[in-house]
Formats: structure tokens, sequence, C-alpha cells
């Protein structure tokens, strides 16, 4: 219940922020939303000596319509995600998401930087960002660079963020007319991290599946893109018989594990259940 | 002091908020303005805190304790071992059930979470700190987590200080992990009746373990003044005297000088009936250190170490005739204890009232055994709203009926009519020998099946069956259970030789208002409210000028406290029978007023009035003035009253359940489509608070079916002991719940009231299970064990070929 | 480590105190001020007892630190009222039966009273979604919808009155 003792900064700049993670090295861990990392500390699992609260940067907070994209700071809160006007035109697939994460309290807290950062295989923006072909900014001693989502994942709790790098941002292209999209999220209750959750953003071009990118939440390492599964919907009318055929890819590619919410069977078999379901319901929306 | 103009009868009733009458609650003023006063909210000058060094083994030896890392931390002031309450004779206690168990883990540990040492300090802070440094070194032992492995004759020994030990409190044991064997009923009688019986079926069901998880965890402030020899404790109990009793016992400080006091307590369901190894160190660190020593667990702690509920293996069988008429029952058991048995039961049924299990049901010849064992697993077993057991009794005897029902190809509403007890048979003996007091099953069953349109949910249920493509499986669950609760009649019924009585003092003041106090404890009840309110009806004073206080034994009469439904039962007698002592006296006292013979007087709501003249009357406000200052000779002033009641009989409230669910044949999720709960508890004290209390119990019901879940690996590492995974819905899982009632006084109860509130949890959760299994039934499936989470649904459906 | 000094404004008084980084708000509202209303059920942020209003915002003061509201304003279920006179929200609660043990209720209180801001005419089912930070074992939620209900009734009827 009672977290160990630490040193506190709250930086006002993302420069400072880096400077700090830079000198303090592996002892320092950044503060986001704190929905993750506090319980850990509560619980004893992570000690670290240091926390550099990032909740006071204005810059990393914010939602940007820059026409065929949208610039979302990393520090945005699940609700704002929800509440945006700009998203729920242009990027319709996040705020519905971000409902399905944890509850109203956690949601104005929990930050959609802080989800994709701790790379923890069950949380929902992985698979959404891949979904989206979302990009990152990662600022870091040497400056900024953009990382796509598709390189951003890399094992679990590892990303392409270095330990001296702090998530600045993430970009979004805003869905051309006649895209479709829907995250299916398997819980047991809410607040629970997801069974198995499958993201689908697609697009409809003379009867033909134009473009598709599918994405599964907790049901791996990491959140992963299954392109096997995009393969088998593409160039062709949605059926039965493709959708199942994308299904199918979907539990192949899987490689969950066990745990109270199911053993492996169950969670493969999930995973196609959803991606049949968010399926359905992207085509149709396009 | 009569009024000019004479309200009518309506409106003074409704003045007095008596019984009957859905007013509000009395102590919600405090709660929702977070003034209320729970263990947390304690603050005493110069008060410490204490938190709990618990192990991460199942079974080991503690080969070390360094406490000095610890004690250099700053603002720790002490640490204790089993090495030092030794001295005391306190590292070991009794329990309720007649075994021992370790205060602090004296040289071994035997579950994981066990309490090992404690660490006292300045805040809670520093506290914390000091239990992450003190290093224990262990030496891990093979672990037994099966009960049916722990009887094997090579099982690990798990109580070495049980060693050589051939009989336990409750008779003899036959191996080293052997607590008791317990029958009811008669042998011969069951075999003879299955030995000839055309029909049999057989089942086995279990009933897995949860925890009761109330919202406030377990916790105390001691307080030992040096100066006074007095002990002062706060503390999360439902039985504050006998804890002050037992305190007093095990310290050797007389109970005069013990004061025990519940506070407001968050929730209590059974979690908080016994005494827990971090009472005890707070008490004994207090003790020793001068201070007040607050002591509060986590969550965590909660759900792994304190009592349990179930883990139950029960073996079924009912005998029958081929038309449905149940000749027999047997029921074999095998209960797990865990590492002690501290199961909080009436002393002389170390498997509390399991012997319920024939239910609602004629059964001529009935015999069920009970054997409990130790396993590496925290001790408890009695708790969650169970009645001392009724929970598996009634969830066993429905299941069995269910399957009995199948079958034979029976409806289940049919078989259940053709097997009640019929209301004229009431006072109906069972053959486990309880009396049940009164009950009208069919009437409430026919209620139930109007109400929700059966035969159309029947003939749904088959359309659907027969679409395959119908992408759920639709099921109905039905249960009709009697529950036996009031523990009881203390010729049967004692707690470590209390008997199981219960009490209430009331005392009218000058000017009309009252205070009352019982020994029992609200932990959410409305205790405040509905016990005003039988005093209310039955003195004329209205309930909202009735100040009703429990929980502090300095000044509550001695009872038994509030679990197991004995509220209302036991010393809502008390009430009404103190509350009849003084309507005596008062009578005394008009008469006099009125200068007439008692003979000439009626009670009319309110007051006392002269047969024949309404005109002349007193109030009880009047008699109130008078009693202190204008008495007949030989009557003492003043105006109160004490009773203790030894109920002369267990109550029976029974209830009729059905639900409607909607299994996804690719998720394995089950919808609940409706839920309809018809209860009978007799008279009805307060209907709304009544109807709170049930939807409350069916919520727990549903968590418990549904989603609850306690696994063990092979290490006896428990699994899931924190909210992410154990199932405490939300509003938005938690179904819409339909209730109805029907009455059916308790013709042995002062007010012939019953007791509700476990009804709906013993009630409900075979309930579901009959759902979900119905919606198998007619591929064959006859029984499923709970909790049906998606997952586990979605097994069957896979085994049964029926998944999406 | 080095305390912090924090200013922050709770139920509309200001307090400047000294505090240790880990200290949590939930600690700090309850020890230090005295304002023990907000509870604790659990230590992993699901229960919602120990909700509080941050800056307009609901948030569960068991998942936050002191430091972290330094410059802010907290409301706790003590600044409800308003000079003797209930919330509608507590209202609600007491006249639908919205309680039983009170140790959910100023949790549930303090988050009924931002979510109808967010959400003033609400019906059950997002009630239902609205609440579903905050755990009770006592009343099955049927009541505290109906306590929701009332306090969304009542808020709109003062504001149709006083408009």
């Amino acid at each position: 219940m009672i977290p160990p003792s630490f040193d506190y900064h709250a930086p006002r700049t993302i420069q400072d922020a880096v400077g700090l993670l830079t000198q303090l090295g592996s002892e320092a861990k950044l503060l986001a939303g704190g929905h993750s990392l506090l319980p850990m500390m509560k619980l004893r699992f992570a000690q670290p000596a240091h926390l550099i609260d990032l909740n006071r940067i204005d810059e990393l907070r914010g939602i940007v319509d820059q026409g065929d994209h949208v610039l979302i700071g990393a520090m945005t809160v699940e609700n704002d995600l929800i509440n945006s006007p700009v998203l729920r035109a242009k990027v319709p697939l996040l705020p519905e998401a971000a409902a399905l994460i944890a509850d109203p309290q956690v949601r104005n807290r929990g930050t959609i930087g802080g989800d994709i950062a701790h790379g923890d295989p069950a949380n929902d923006h992985p698979a959404l960002a891949l979904a989206l072909n979302a990009s990152f900014c990662l600022q870091g001693p040497q400056g900024r660079r953009e990382v796509k989502a598709d390189d951003f994942f890399l094992g679990i709790f590892t990303t392409a963020l270095a330990e001296d790098e702090i998530l600045v941002s993430m970009t979004v292209p805003a869905f051309p007319a006649k895209t479709g999209w829907a995250y299916e999220k398997l819980k047991r209750k809410t607040g629970d991290w997801a069974t198995a959750g499958a993201a689908v953003v697609m697009r409809v071009e003379n009867d033909h599946v134009s473009q598709v990118r599918i994405a599964l939440t907790n049901v791996a390492s990491t959140a992963i893109r299954v392109k096997s599964a995009e393969d088998a919907l593409l160039g062709q009318a949605l059926s039965d018989e493709s959708i199942n055929a994308a299904a199918d890819a979907a539990m192949t590619a899987c490689d969950p594990a066990e745990d109270l919410r199911g053993d492996v069977e169950y969670k493969t078999a999930m995973a196609g259940q959803m991606l049949k379901r968010a399926i359905r319901l992207a085509a149709s929306r396009c | 002091m009569n009024d000019a103009v004479d309200p009518t009868i309506l409106e003074r009733t409704a003045a007095l908020q008596g019984m009957g009458d859905s007013r509000l609650r009395k102590e919600d003023a405090r709660f929702i303005q977070g003034k209320g006063n729970y263990v947390d909210d304690i603050k005493m000058p110069g008060m410490l805190h204490m938190d709990i060094v618990r192990s991460p083994y199942a079974h080991a030896r503690i080969k070390r304790i360094d406490k000095s890392e610890a004690l250099k931390l700053p603002g720790v002031i002490a640490v204790l071992t089993a090495e030092d309450l030794k001295p005391l004779k306190l590292h070991w206690m009794p329990t309720l059930a007649g075994d021992v168990a370790a205060v602090l883990a004296d040289e071994k540990v035997h579950f994981q979470m066990q309490e090992v040492a404690v660490v006292v300090a300045e805040d809670r802070y520093a506290a914390a700190d000091g239990v992450e440094a003190v290093m224990v070194e262990y030496e891990e032992l093979p672990v037994v987590i099966d009960p049916f492995e722990a009887l094997k004759p090579d099982a690990p020994v798990l109580r070495e200080d049980l060693a050589g030990k051939a009989t336990g409190a409750h008779g003899p044991r036959d191996h080293h992990n052997h607590i008791f064997t317990w029958t009811a009923g008669d042998k011969h009688a069951a075999d003879a009746a299955f030995d000839t019986a055309p029909v049999k079926v057989s089942e086995h069901i279990f009933y897995p373990r949860v925890h009761p998880c109330p919202l406030e965890t377990c916790g105390c402030v001691a307080s030992f003044d040096p100066i006074r020899g007095e002990l002062t404790t706060y503390m999360t109990s439902q039985a504050p005297h006998v804890v002050r009793t037992v305190v007093s016992l095990l310290s050797g400080i007389p109970e005069s000088k013990v004061r025990i006091v519940s506070p407001d307590i968050g929730g209590g369901f059974g979690n908080k009936v016994g005494v827990y190894p971090g009472y005890v160190c707070a008490i004994v660190a207090s003790i020793v250190l001068g201070k007040p020593v607050k002591w509060v667990e986590d969550r965590i702690e909660n759900i792994s170490s304190t009592a349990f509920a179930r883990d139950y293996h029960m073996d079924g069988e009912l005998a029958a005739t081929p038309d449905g008429k149940i000749l027999g029952l047997r029921v074999n058991v095998l209960a797990d204890h865990g590492a002690f048995d501290a199961c909080a039961d009436p002393t002389k049924f170390p498997a509390g009232l399991f012997h319920i299990c024939s239910g609602s049901y004629d059964i001529p010849a009935a015999h069920c055994s009970v054997k409990g064992v130790y396993t590496n697993k925290a001790p408890g077993g009695v708790a969650y709203r169970c009645s001392f057991r009724v929970t598996e009794a009634v969830y066993l005897i429905e299941r069995m009926v269910d399957v009995l029902a199948q079958k034979l190809g029976m409806d289940k509403a049919e078989i259940r009519a053709k097997n009640f007890i019929r209301k004229e048979q009431f006072p109906y003996t069972s053959a486990f020998g309880f009396e049940y007091d009164s009950g009208d099953y069919h009437m409430a069953l026919q209620k139930v099946l109007d109400a929700v349109d059966y035969k159309a949910l029947r003939a749904e249920q088959a359309a659907k069956r027969a679409d395959p493509d119908c992408p759920t499986l639709m099921g109905i669950g039905l249960v009709t259970f009697t529950e036996v609760v009031g523990a009881g009649p203390s010729k049967m019924c004692d707690i470590l030789g209390v008997g199981m009585f219960d009490s209430c003092e009331i005392r009218i003041h000058p000017t009309g208002s009252a205070i009352a106090r019982m020994g029992t404890i609200t932990q959410g009840q409305g205790h405040q409210t509905t016990y005003a309110q039988i005093i209310a009806t039955e003195l004329g004073i209205p309930s909202e000028v009735i100040q009703v206080e429990e929980g502090d034994t300095s000044t509550a009469p001695y009872g038994l406290g509030t679990y197991g439904s004995r509220s209302t039962p036991v010393a809502g007698a008390a009430i009404a029978l103190a509350s009849r002592k003084i309507h005596a006296k008062a009578r005394k006292i008009a008469a006099h007023l009125l200068e007439v013979g008692e003979a000439d007087l009626d009670w009319e709501i309110d007051r006392f009035k002269v047969k024949g003249d309404d005109g002349k009357y007193k109030t009880m406000k009047d008699i109130a003035w008078a009693s202190y200052n204008n008495l007949p000779a030989g009557l003492e002033p003043g105006l109160e009253a004490v009773h203790y009641y030894d109920p002369p009989n267990f109550t029976y409230p029974f209830g009729i359940y059905l639900c409607v669910v909607d299994i996804d044949r690719a998720t394995g999720e089950t919808k609940i489509r409706r839920f309809y709960a018809l209860d009978d508890c007799g008279t009805r004290i307060n209907p709304m608070i009544i109807e709170g209390q049930i939807h409350g119990g069916l919520t727990e019901g549903f968590a418990v079916a549904m989603g609850q879940q306690m696994p063990f690996d092979a290490q006896g590492n428990l699994m899931g002991n924190t909210l992410m995974d154990y199932f405490l819905p939300t509003a938005v899982e938690t179904p819409h719940w339909e209730t109805d009632h029907t009455v059916t006084p308790s013709p042995h109860h002062p007010i012939g009231a019953k007791g509700v509130a476990e009804s709906p949890h013993v009630g409900s959760i075979p309930t579901f299970t009959s759902a979900v299994v119905d919606a198998f039934a007619h591929v064959g499936v006859t029984d499923m064990t709970m909790p049906h989470t998606s997952y586990r649904v979605w097994q069957q459906l896979k085994k049964r070929g029926l998944a999406l | 480590m080095a305390k912090k000094i924090i200013s922050v404004k709770v139920n509309g008084r200001l307090q400047e105190k000294a505090v240790e980084p880990r200290t949590l708000l939930v600690h700090f509202l309850r020890e230090e001020l005295c304002l023990t209303g907000a509870h604790i059920g659990c230590e992993t942020s699901h229960c919602g007892a120990c909700t509080v209003d941050i800056d307009g915002k609901s948030v569960k003061s068991c998942t936050h630190l002191a430091v972290q509201c330094d410059g802010s304003e907290v409301m706790t279920v003590e600044g409800l009222a308003n000079g003797g006179v209930l919330h509608a929200v507590q209202e609600g609660f007491y006249k639908e039966h919205g309680l039983q043990c009170g140790f959910c209720t100023p949790g549930m209180l303090m988050r009924a009273y931002r979510f109808l801001q967010e959400n003033p005419n609400p019906n059950e089912a997002e009630i239902r979604v609205g609440m579903s930070g905050n755990l009770c074992r006592c009343t099955g939620y049927q009541n505290i919808v109906k306590a929701v209900q009332y306090a969304a009734a009542k808020l709109q009827q003062t504001e149709k009155e006083a408009a």
C-alpha cells in the first residue's frame, strides 16, 4: 500500500525532463498518469529512486488538427481523447476505443503516451496505433526522431524508446472518406485488460477492401499487426470466407500467455472472434 | 396534555414510522457527509502503526528472522515474532472451532501470507518500510493444496503441533491431516431407502473457495492504559462481546477492564467475526509499548489471509420414485479448512448448519457426513453470508433436485412442487431434526412462475434449441430454497461455551425519547433504523427519537453479534420483549394516572385509553414523564427494561428465485437477462431496507457464481489476490434485480420476523448455476463448477461442439 | 527523501503543508487534514472509495501523490454540503437508500457530483458506466442508480428555478 521513498521532480519543459532522465539514468522513472506506475510502486514491484513527473509539461498535451494528420500530445488523457471533436471527426477509432480502457476516474489521469511507452502487451493503445499507422515523436538528448508504430513495439516491456528518451507525441493520419474502423475488446469486467482485443481500420472501394490494417491486443508479447490477416481481406469483396480466413490467420499469429482470463486455446479463439466482430463492424462503417 | 383535535389512527401510526414503514435511515446523515467513524478514522494521541511481515511460501520452516535492519530504520520502534509472544503464551491462540491457530508463525509457516512478524513504527509509512527490511530465511517444505491428496497415507504432515493427537475438538482423527468427521441424520434409514429405490442419481458438486471481500478491510486500534490497567480496542468486529471474552481469557486482563468497540464497519459478510493475529499482535504491542497501536490490513492481505468461504467437495445422492418423489438423500463432504480450523461455527457444529441440506423438501430419510481436512491454505470456511454453511447445503440440494429432474425428464418447477413440504405440514421436522417454523412454498412458487410467464420462457427455449444457428444458448435457473438462520437456541448453539442468545436494554427518558442498546452490531444492515422501528410500534414512541447504540462492550448488554442473519430473529425478539416489559409497567402507570384499573385500559398505537371513553387517555410520552415523578405505590421510578432472549428455535426464511440467461456461443459470455427474486422473511420491518439487502446479496451471489475464484498453484501461491482479478462487479456488470415477497410470519418469534439478508446470497448462487447448466441440459450436461466465467463456459461449449 | 512544500486548496481552504514526495493524496487528506471521508478499499486503484475531485475532475486519490496537487483545488465529500444544506447527490443517496455500510459512499458521492456535471441528463446505462469506477458490496448499485437519477432531476429543477 505504501510506496518506497523517492525524490520527486516536476520539470516544466520536455528539455528539462530529458535532462533529468539523462542525469539520473536508470534510477529514474517517468510519471505520466501514474495508474500503472504508482500501483506497482505501492506493491513495491518498482522502487525508483527518482520520479520525473511529466504532468506539468504543457508541450506534451493537446490534440492538434493538422489537416490530413492529427497530432496528439503524449500526456493527453483518455477522457480528452474521448471528448475531442477533432478525433471524433477525423480518427473516430481513438475516442471509441479509449472508452473501453479502465474506468472514468482512471481515464482522467491515464495518458495515451503512458499506455504506449510502457510496452505492456496488455495495453490497448499499441494495437490501436498499429491499426492507425501512427508514428511517434521521441525526444532525447540528441534531439527528436520519428518512429513508426510498426517499428516501435519490440518485446514485452521493450520499445524503441531509449532510456534517455521521452515520448512526445503520436501522429495519426486522418481517416479518408469511406474508412471503417472498430476495436473489439473482450474483457471480464470494466477496467480489466483485454482477454483479447482486435483493432481494424479499413477502406472499401468499389466493393473491394482496398486498405486494411489489423492489430491484436494482449495475445502476444507485444501488440501485433497481422499482415496475413490483412492479406486475407485485401483486394476482394468481404465475405464470410475471407473474414474467417482473416480470423484464422490472426489465430495462427497469436502467442498468448495463459492466465486467469483464459488458456492459450481460449485466448487464441477469442482473438479470432474479436477480429471477426471488428471486421464486420468496421465494414459496416465504410 | 391532551391535544385539542385527535389525529386519525393512520396519521398517528405514520408519525411513529414504526414496523412496516419504509422510512429513510437514521444512520445516513453521517455517511453522506463523510463523517462515519470507521476503525481507520480513529486517531489517538501517541498512536503507533503496525504492519505485518508475511510468508511468501505456503509451507516452510523458518530458519532465521533478522530484525536488525528493520530496527535501524527511522521511525521503527519494535519488531515482534513468535519468540516474543512465547513468554506470554500468545504465539498460538484458540480458534472458535476448537483448534489452535498460530498468531505469529512458530518455527514453520502453514499458508502463503501467514503472519510471521509484526513491525511497530511511528507512522504507517515507516511500518511498511520496516516490513520490507525484516529478513526471514525459509526452508521450503512440500505443499499440500488438494484436500484429497492431504488424506493420502504418505501426505506431508501439516500440523506438527498436533502430532500424536488422535482426538480433536470434534471427535477422533484418523489421519495426521484429518480434523473431524461429523454426521447427521439416520444412516440406516437413508441406506435402506437407497437400497430399494427405483431411481437413484448422484453428482459430485464442488463449491469452490471464495472470499467475502467487504470494501473495508480488517483492522483495529488497540490502546492499553498502563495507569488504569484497562485495555480498549476499536475493532472491525461483528461480535465485540465474544472478542472481549476471548481477549480477557488470552491476556489475563479481567473482562471488566477490557473494552472492545466496534465503530462503523464497512461491510462484514462474515469476514469480521474471528479474532485475527493482527488484532492480537496490536493488543500485545500496545500493552508492551504502553501506547495505542493501529493495524489496518491491505486488500491483498485481506483476500489472502482472512476468513475465506466454502471449499466444500460434496457428493450428493438422491433416491426417488420414477415419478419424481424423493425417498432419500445422502451427502458426503470433504471440507477443506486450510491450515487451521478457524471456522466461526457454533461449537457443536463443525460443519455449521449444513444439515439443512434436505432443503424445502419433504424427504423421509437422509444422512450427511462432513470430513474436515487441513491443507496449506489460509484458515476459515464459514463466512460470506453463508448462515453457517447453509450456502453449501442449499447449493447441494438444489443442484441435486435439478439432476434428478433431468434424469427423469421432469420440469424443474414441477418436481419441486411435487416434493415441497406442504403448508399444512408446518411446523415440520426434517429428517435431520430441524423444526421448520412456517412456510407456504407452493404459493410462492406459483407467484414467481406466473410473474415471469414460465411456460413462455420454456417455449422460447425450445424454439431456440430447435434452431442450430441460434447464436445463444438460453438457460432458465430455478431455486426454491429454505434457509435456517437466527442462531440460536443456547442448548444447541454456543460460541466458545457462551449460548447464542441476544439482548436488548431500553431506557425511556422523562421527555419521551429513548435510548436502546443491543448485543448485535450492524455493518450496514440498518439496525439504527429497524431496531428503532420495532420499539416504535411496541411502545408508541416515534422511531425518530429512539437512539440505537451497538458495538461498545462497556455499555451494550452481552450479545453474540451480527452474522448468519441472526440479528432480527434473536436481538429483534429481545427488543420486542424488553419493550413489552416496559409496556407492562407503563400500563400500571397509566392506570394510576387515569385512576382506573389496568383491565379498564386499551392500548391504541401510542396511548392507553379508558375503555368506552376516548377522551381519557395517556400517551407513552405522558407516561414517561410520570415514570420519573408520579408513580403508583410500590413501583420504582424510571421506565426501562432489559431482556436476554434465548430463541426456542431457529427461523426459516425461504425464497423462490428464477433466472434467465443467454450464453454467447462465440465467447462463452453469459448475459443475465432476468433475475426474479421472491423472498419470505416473515414480518417485514422496513421494506426499503429489505429490498436494499436483497439487491446487495444477489449482487454478491452474482459475483460468486459468475466470476469469483481463489486459484492456487501447486506451490500454494494464491493467484488473483487483488481486485484486478478477484471479481467485484461494477454497476455495468451487475444485472437489474426484480424483487417480490410473500409474508409467512414465524409463529415462535415475538414479531414474526425471520431475518433476511443472507437469503439472497444463499439462494442466488445455485440459481445462476442452475441457469447456466440448464442452457446445456439438452446436450446432457448435469453440472458445471463455478465460477461461470466466459472462459469456463466456452470450454463447455467447445467440449459439446456448440462453440461458434 | 526531502519533503516538499505544497500549497493546495481543499474544500475552498488554502492549505500549505510539507509532505514527503511519496505521500499519497488520500493519506494527506485523511491524516494531515483529518478529512477522513475518502476511504481506502484496495491498493490497486480498482475500488474508487478514495475518489475526490481535483481541478474539476474525478480522481482516485490513492493513485495520486500529494505533491502533484501543488497549486490545485481539491474537493472532498466534506466540501459537498453548502452551509449545512446537503448537495443534491447527498440528498439523492439518502432519499433513494443508495447506501448501507457507507464505506463506498463518499467516493460515490464525489463521482456522482462530477458525473452529473459532465452529463446532466443521463439515462440508466450512462449512469452505470459513469459510476463504473466505484465499487459497492452492499447495495448492488440499483438504488445508487436511482439516487443519481434523483440528483439529476433535482439539479435540473434547481437550474430551471434559477433561470
